[in-house]
């Protein structure tokens, strides 16, 4: 089957972020998200997710390159100088590109 | 004598710095301080039924100024002796002058074991000193500050954040169903609640654990602020019980109340209207130092302050 070439922005950040950016995804163009919840460890400690203020998710959007560049660009100069925080891309390939 | 549900945070701050692998699912804790929010509330709320609010409003409006007012008093001592930023500051003091459900839970339950009551309408008291601190926490941050602090939502976070909805919600249902109207969930609500309570301290002793890393990095002025803060508060607590004439468990649960640090509702607010101040300091501090110490030696203390003052 035929695939239509996407950007996959994956954001893992702290669970105080999820309401700003669902918004913030929806803002700038994205047509939908997938949120879960996950452990892990940096630079500010581990994140075990065992309380409210220990919590991290994974939020996955597939859109078109340009939204998710500024998707990226907002989030990484409002939220990364004071939040616990990791973002990356992959080209990926979707079947139904209106969706996206 | 130490309330034995303590024993079992001891047990779960054992299990952590021994590196066991014990861990409980975050939906059991989620379920049980879902349990313990309704329980608390609940049963103030049947007791509630048989008073007039109108004597209830003198004491709800000094336990708000309470928690208005420490802040103010904690953020000063941070600046000045702790050497904190205004941010870092802010956030601790916004930690104090809110209030932790469980250590007040477990105020409840050293109360039953010595057979001593307190006022219905303490877990009021609770729901209503959850905000008032952290707002003037906020304030505090933002002073001469350019961002703008979007109230509307902070103030959805906090009023509609679990522990307030709970609370309010259980006492709601408490008072409208009445004395005996709660009898067919009391075995539930009422019976299991030590036990619960020592479930989740448990797993309170674990997140605790954890937090040790944190307090090498905060420094010994923060570890003996997370002693000393709680011990006036305490007292600060216990005069304004005594003043507006709770009983001596009221007095004894005021002053818990004050010494309190939260760990729910504040971390939550301030990370959303202060995301520059370092959460490893606050809730390091307000749960590897200050919850620790008030369940074990802060409690005892706070009640014999209350006996004190209530003769």
């Amino acid at each position: 089957m035929r695939t239509h070439p996407k950007t996959l922005l994956v954001i893992v950040a702290e669970a105080a972020l999820e309401k700003t950016l669902i918004r913030d995804a929806r803002a700038f163009g994205a047509h939908g998200y997938t949120i879960t919840d996950v452990r892990g460890g940096g630079e500010r400690g581990e994140r075990e997710a065992a309380w409210e203020a220990d919590r991290s998710i994974e939020m996955k959007v597939i859109c078109d390159d340009a939204v998710a560049e500024r998707l990226a660009a907002h989030v990484l100069a409002n939220y990364a100088p004071n939040y616990a925080l990791t973002l990356f891309t992959a080209a990926v390939g979707v079947f139904r590109p209106q969706k996206f | 004598m130490i309330d034995p549900v303590v024993f079992f945070f001891l047990l779960g701050v054992l299990a952590r710095l021994a590196k066991s692998d014990l861990r409980l699912p975050e939906a059991l804790y989620e379920a049980l301080s879902i349990y313990l929010l309704l329980a608390i509330g609940l049963k103030g709320g049947t007791q509630l039924a048989q008073h007039p609010l109108a004597a209830v409003l003198p004491q709800a409006l000094a336990a708000i100024a309470l928690g208005a007012t420490i802040p103010l008093l904690l953020f000063p001592l941070l600046v000045r002796w702790g050497g904190l930023t205004r941010p870092d500051a802010a956030s601790i003091a916004a930690h104090y002058g809110s209030v932790s459900v469980v250590t007040f839970a477990v105020g409840l339950s050293v109360l039953a074991q010595r057979n001593l009551t307190a006022e219905p309408h303490m877990p009021l008291l609770v729901a209503l000193m959850e905000a008032p601190g952290i707002v003037t926490g906020i304030v505090l941050a933002r002073i001469g500050a350019a961002r703008r602090i979007a109230w509307g939502a902070l103030a959805h976070e906090v009023v509609f954040g679990k522990s307030v909805l709970l609370l309010l919600g259980g006492l709601a249902i408490g008072a409208l169903a009445g004395p005996g109207g709660l009898e067919p969930v009391e075995p539930l609500f009422v019976d299991l609640f030590k036990g619960v309570l020592a479930l989740f301290l448990l797993e309170m002793g674990l997140v605790a654990g954890a937090r040790v890393g944190d307090l090498k990095r905060a420094g010994p002025f923060l570890v003996a602020f997370g002693i000393f803060a709680p011990l006036a508060l305490g007292a600060l607590g216990a005069a304004v019980g005594w003043a507006i004439g709770l009983s001596v468990g009221g007095t004894a649960l005021l002053a818990t109340l004050a010494a309190s640090a939260s760990y729910i509702a504040a971390p939550t607010a301030m990370r959303i209207a202060v995301p520059e101040a370092n959460p490893a300091l606050s809730i390091g501090v307000a749960l590897g130092v200050t919850f620790p110490f008030n369940i074990t030696v802060g409690i005892p203390i706070y009640l014999q302050y209350a006996r004190w003052l209530g003769g």
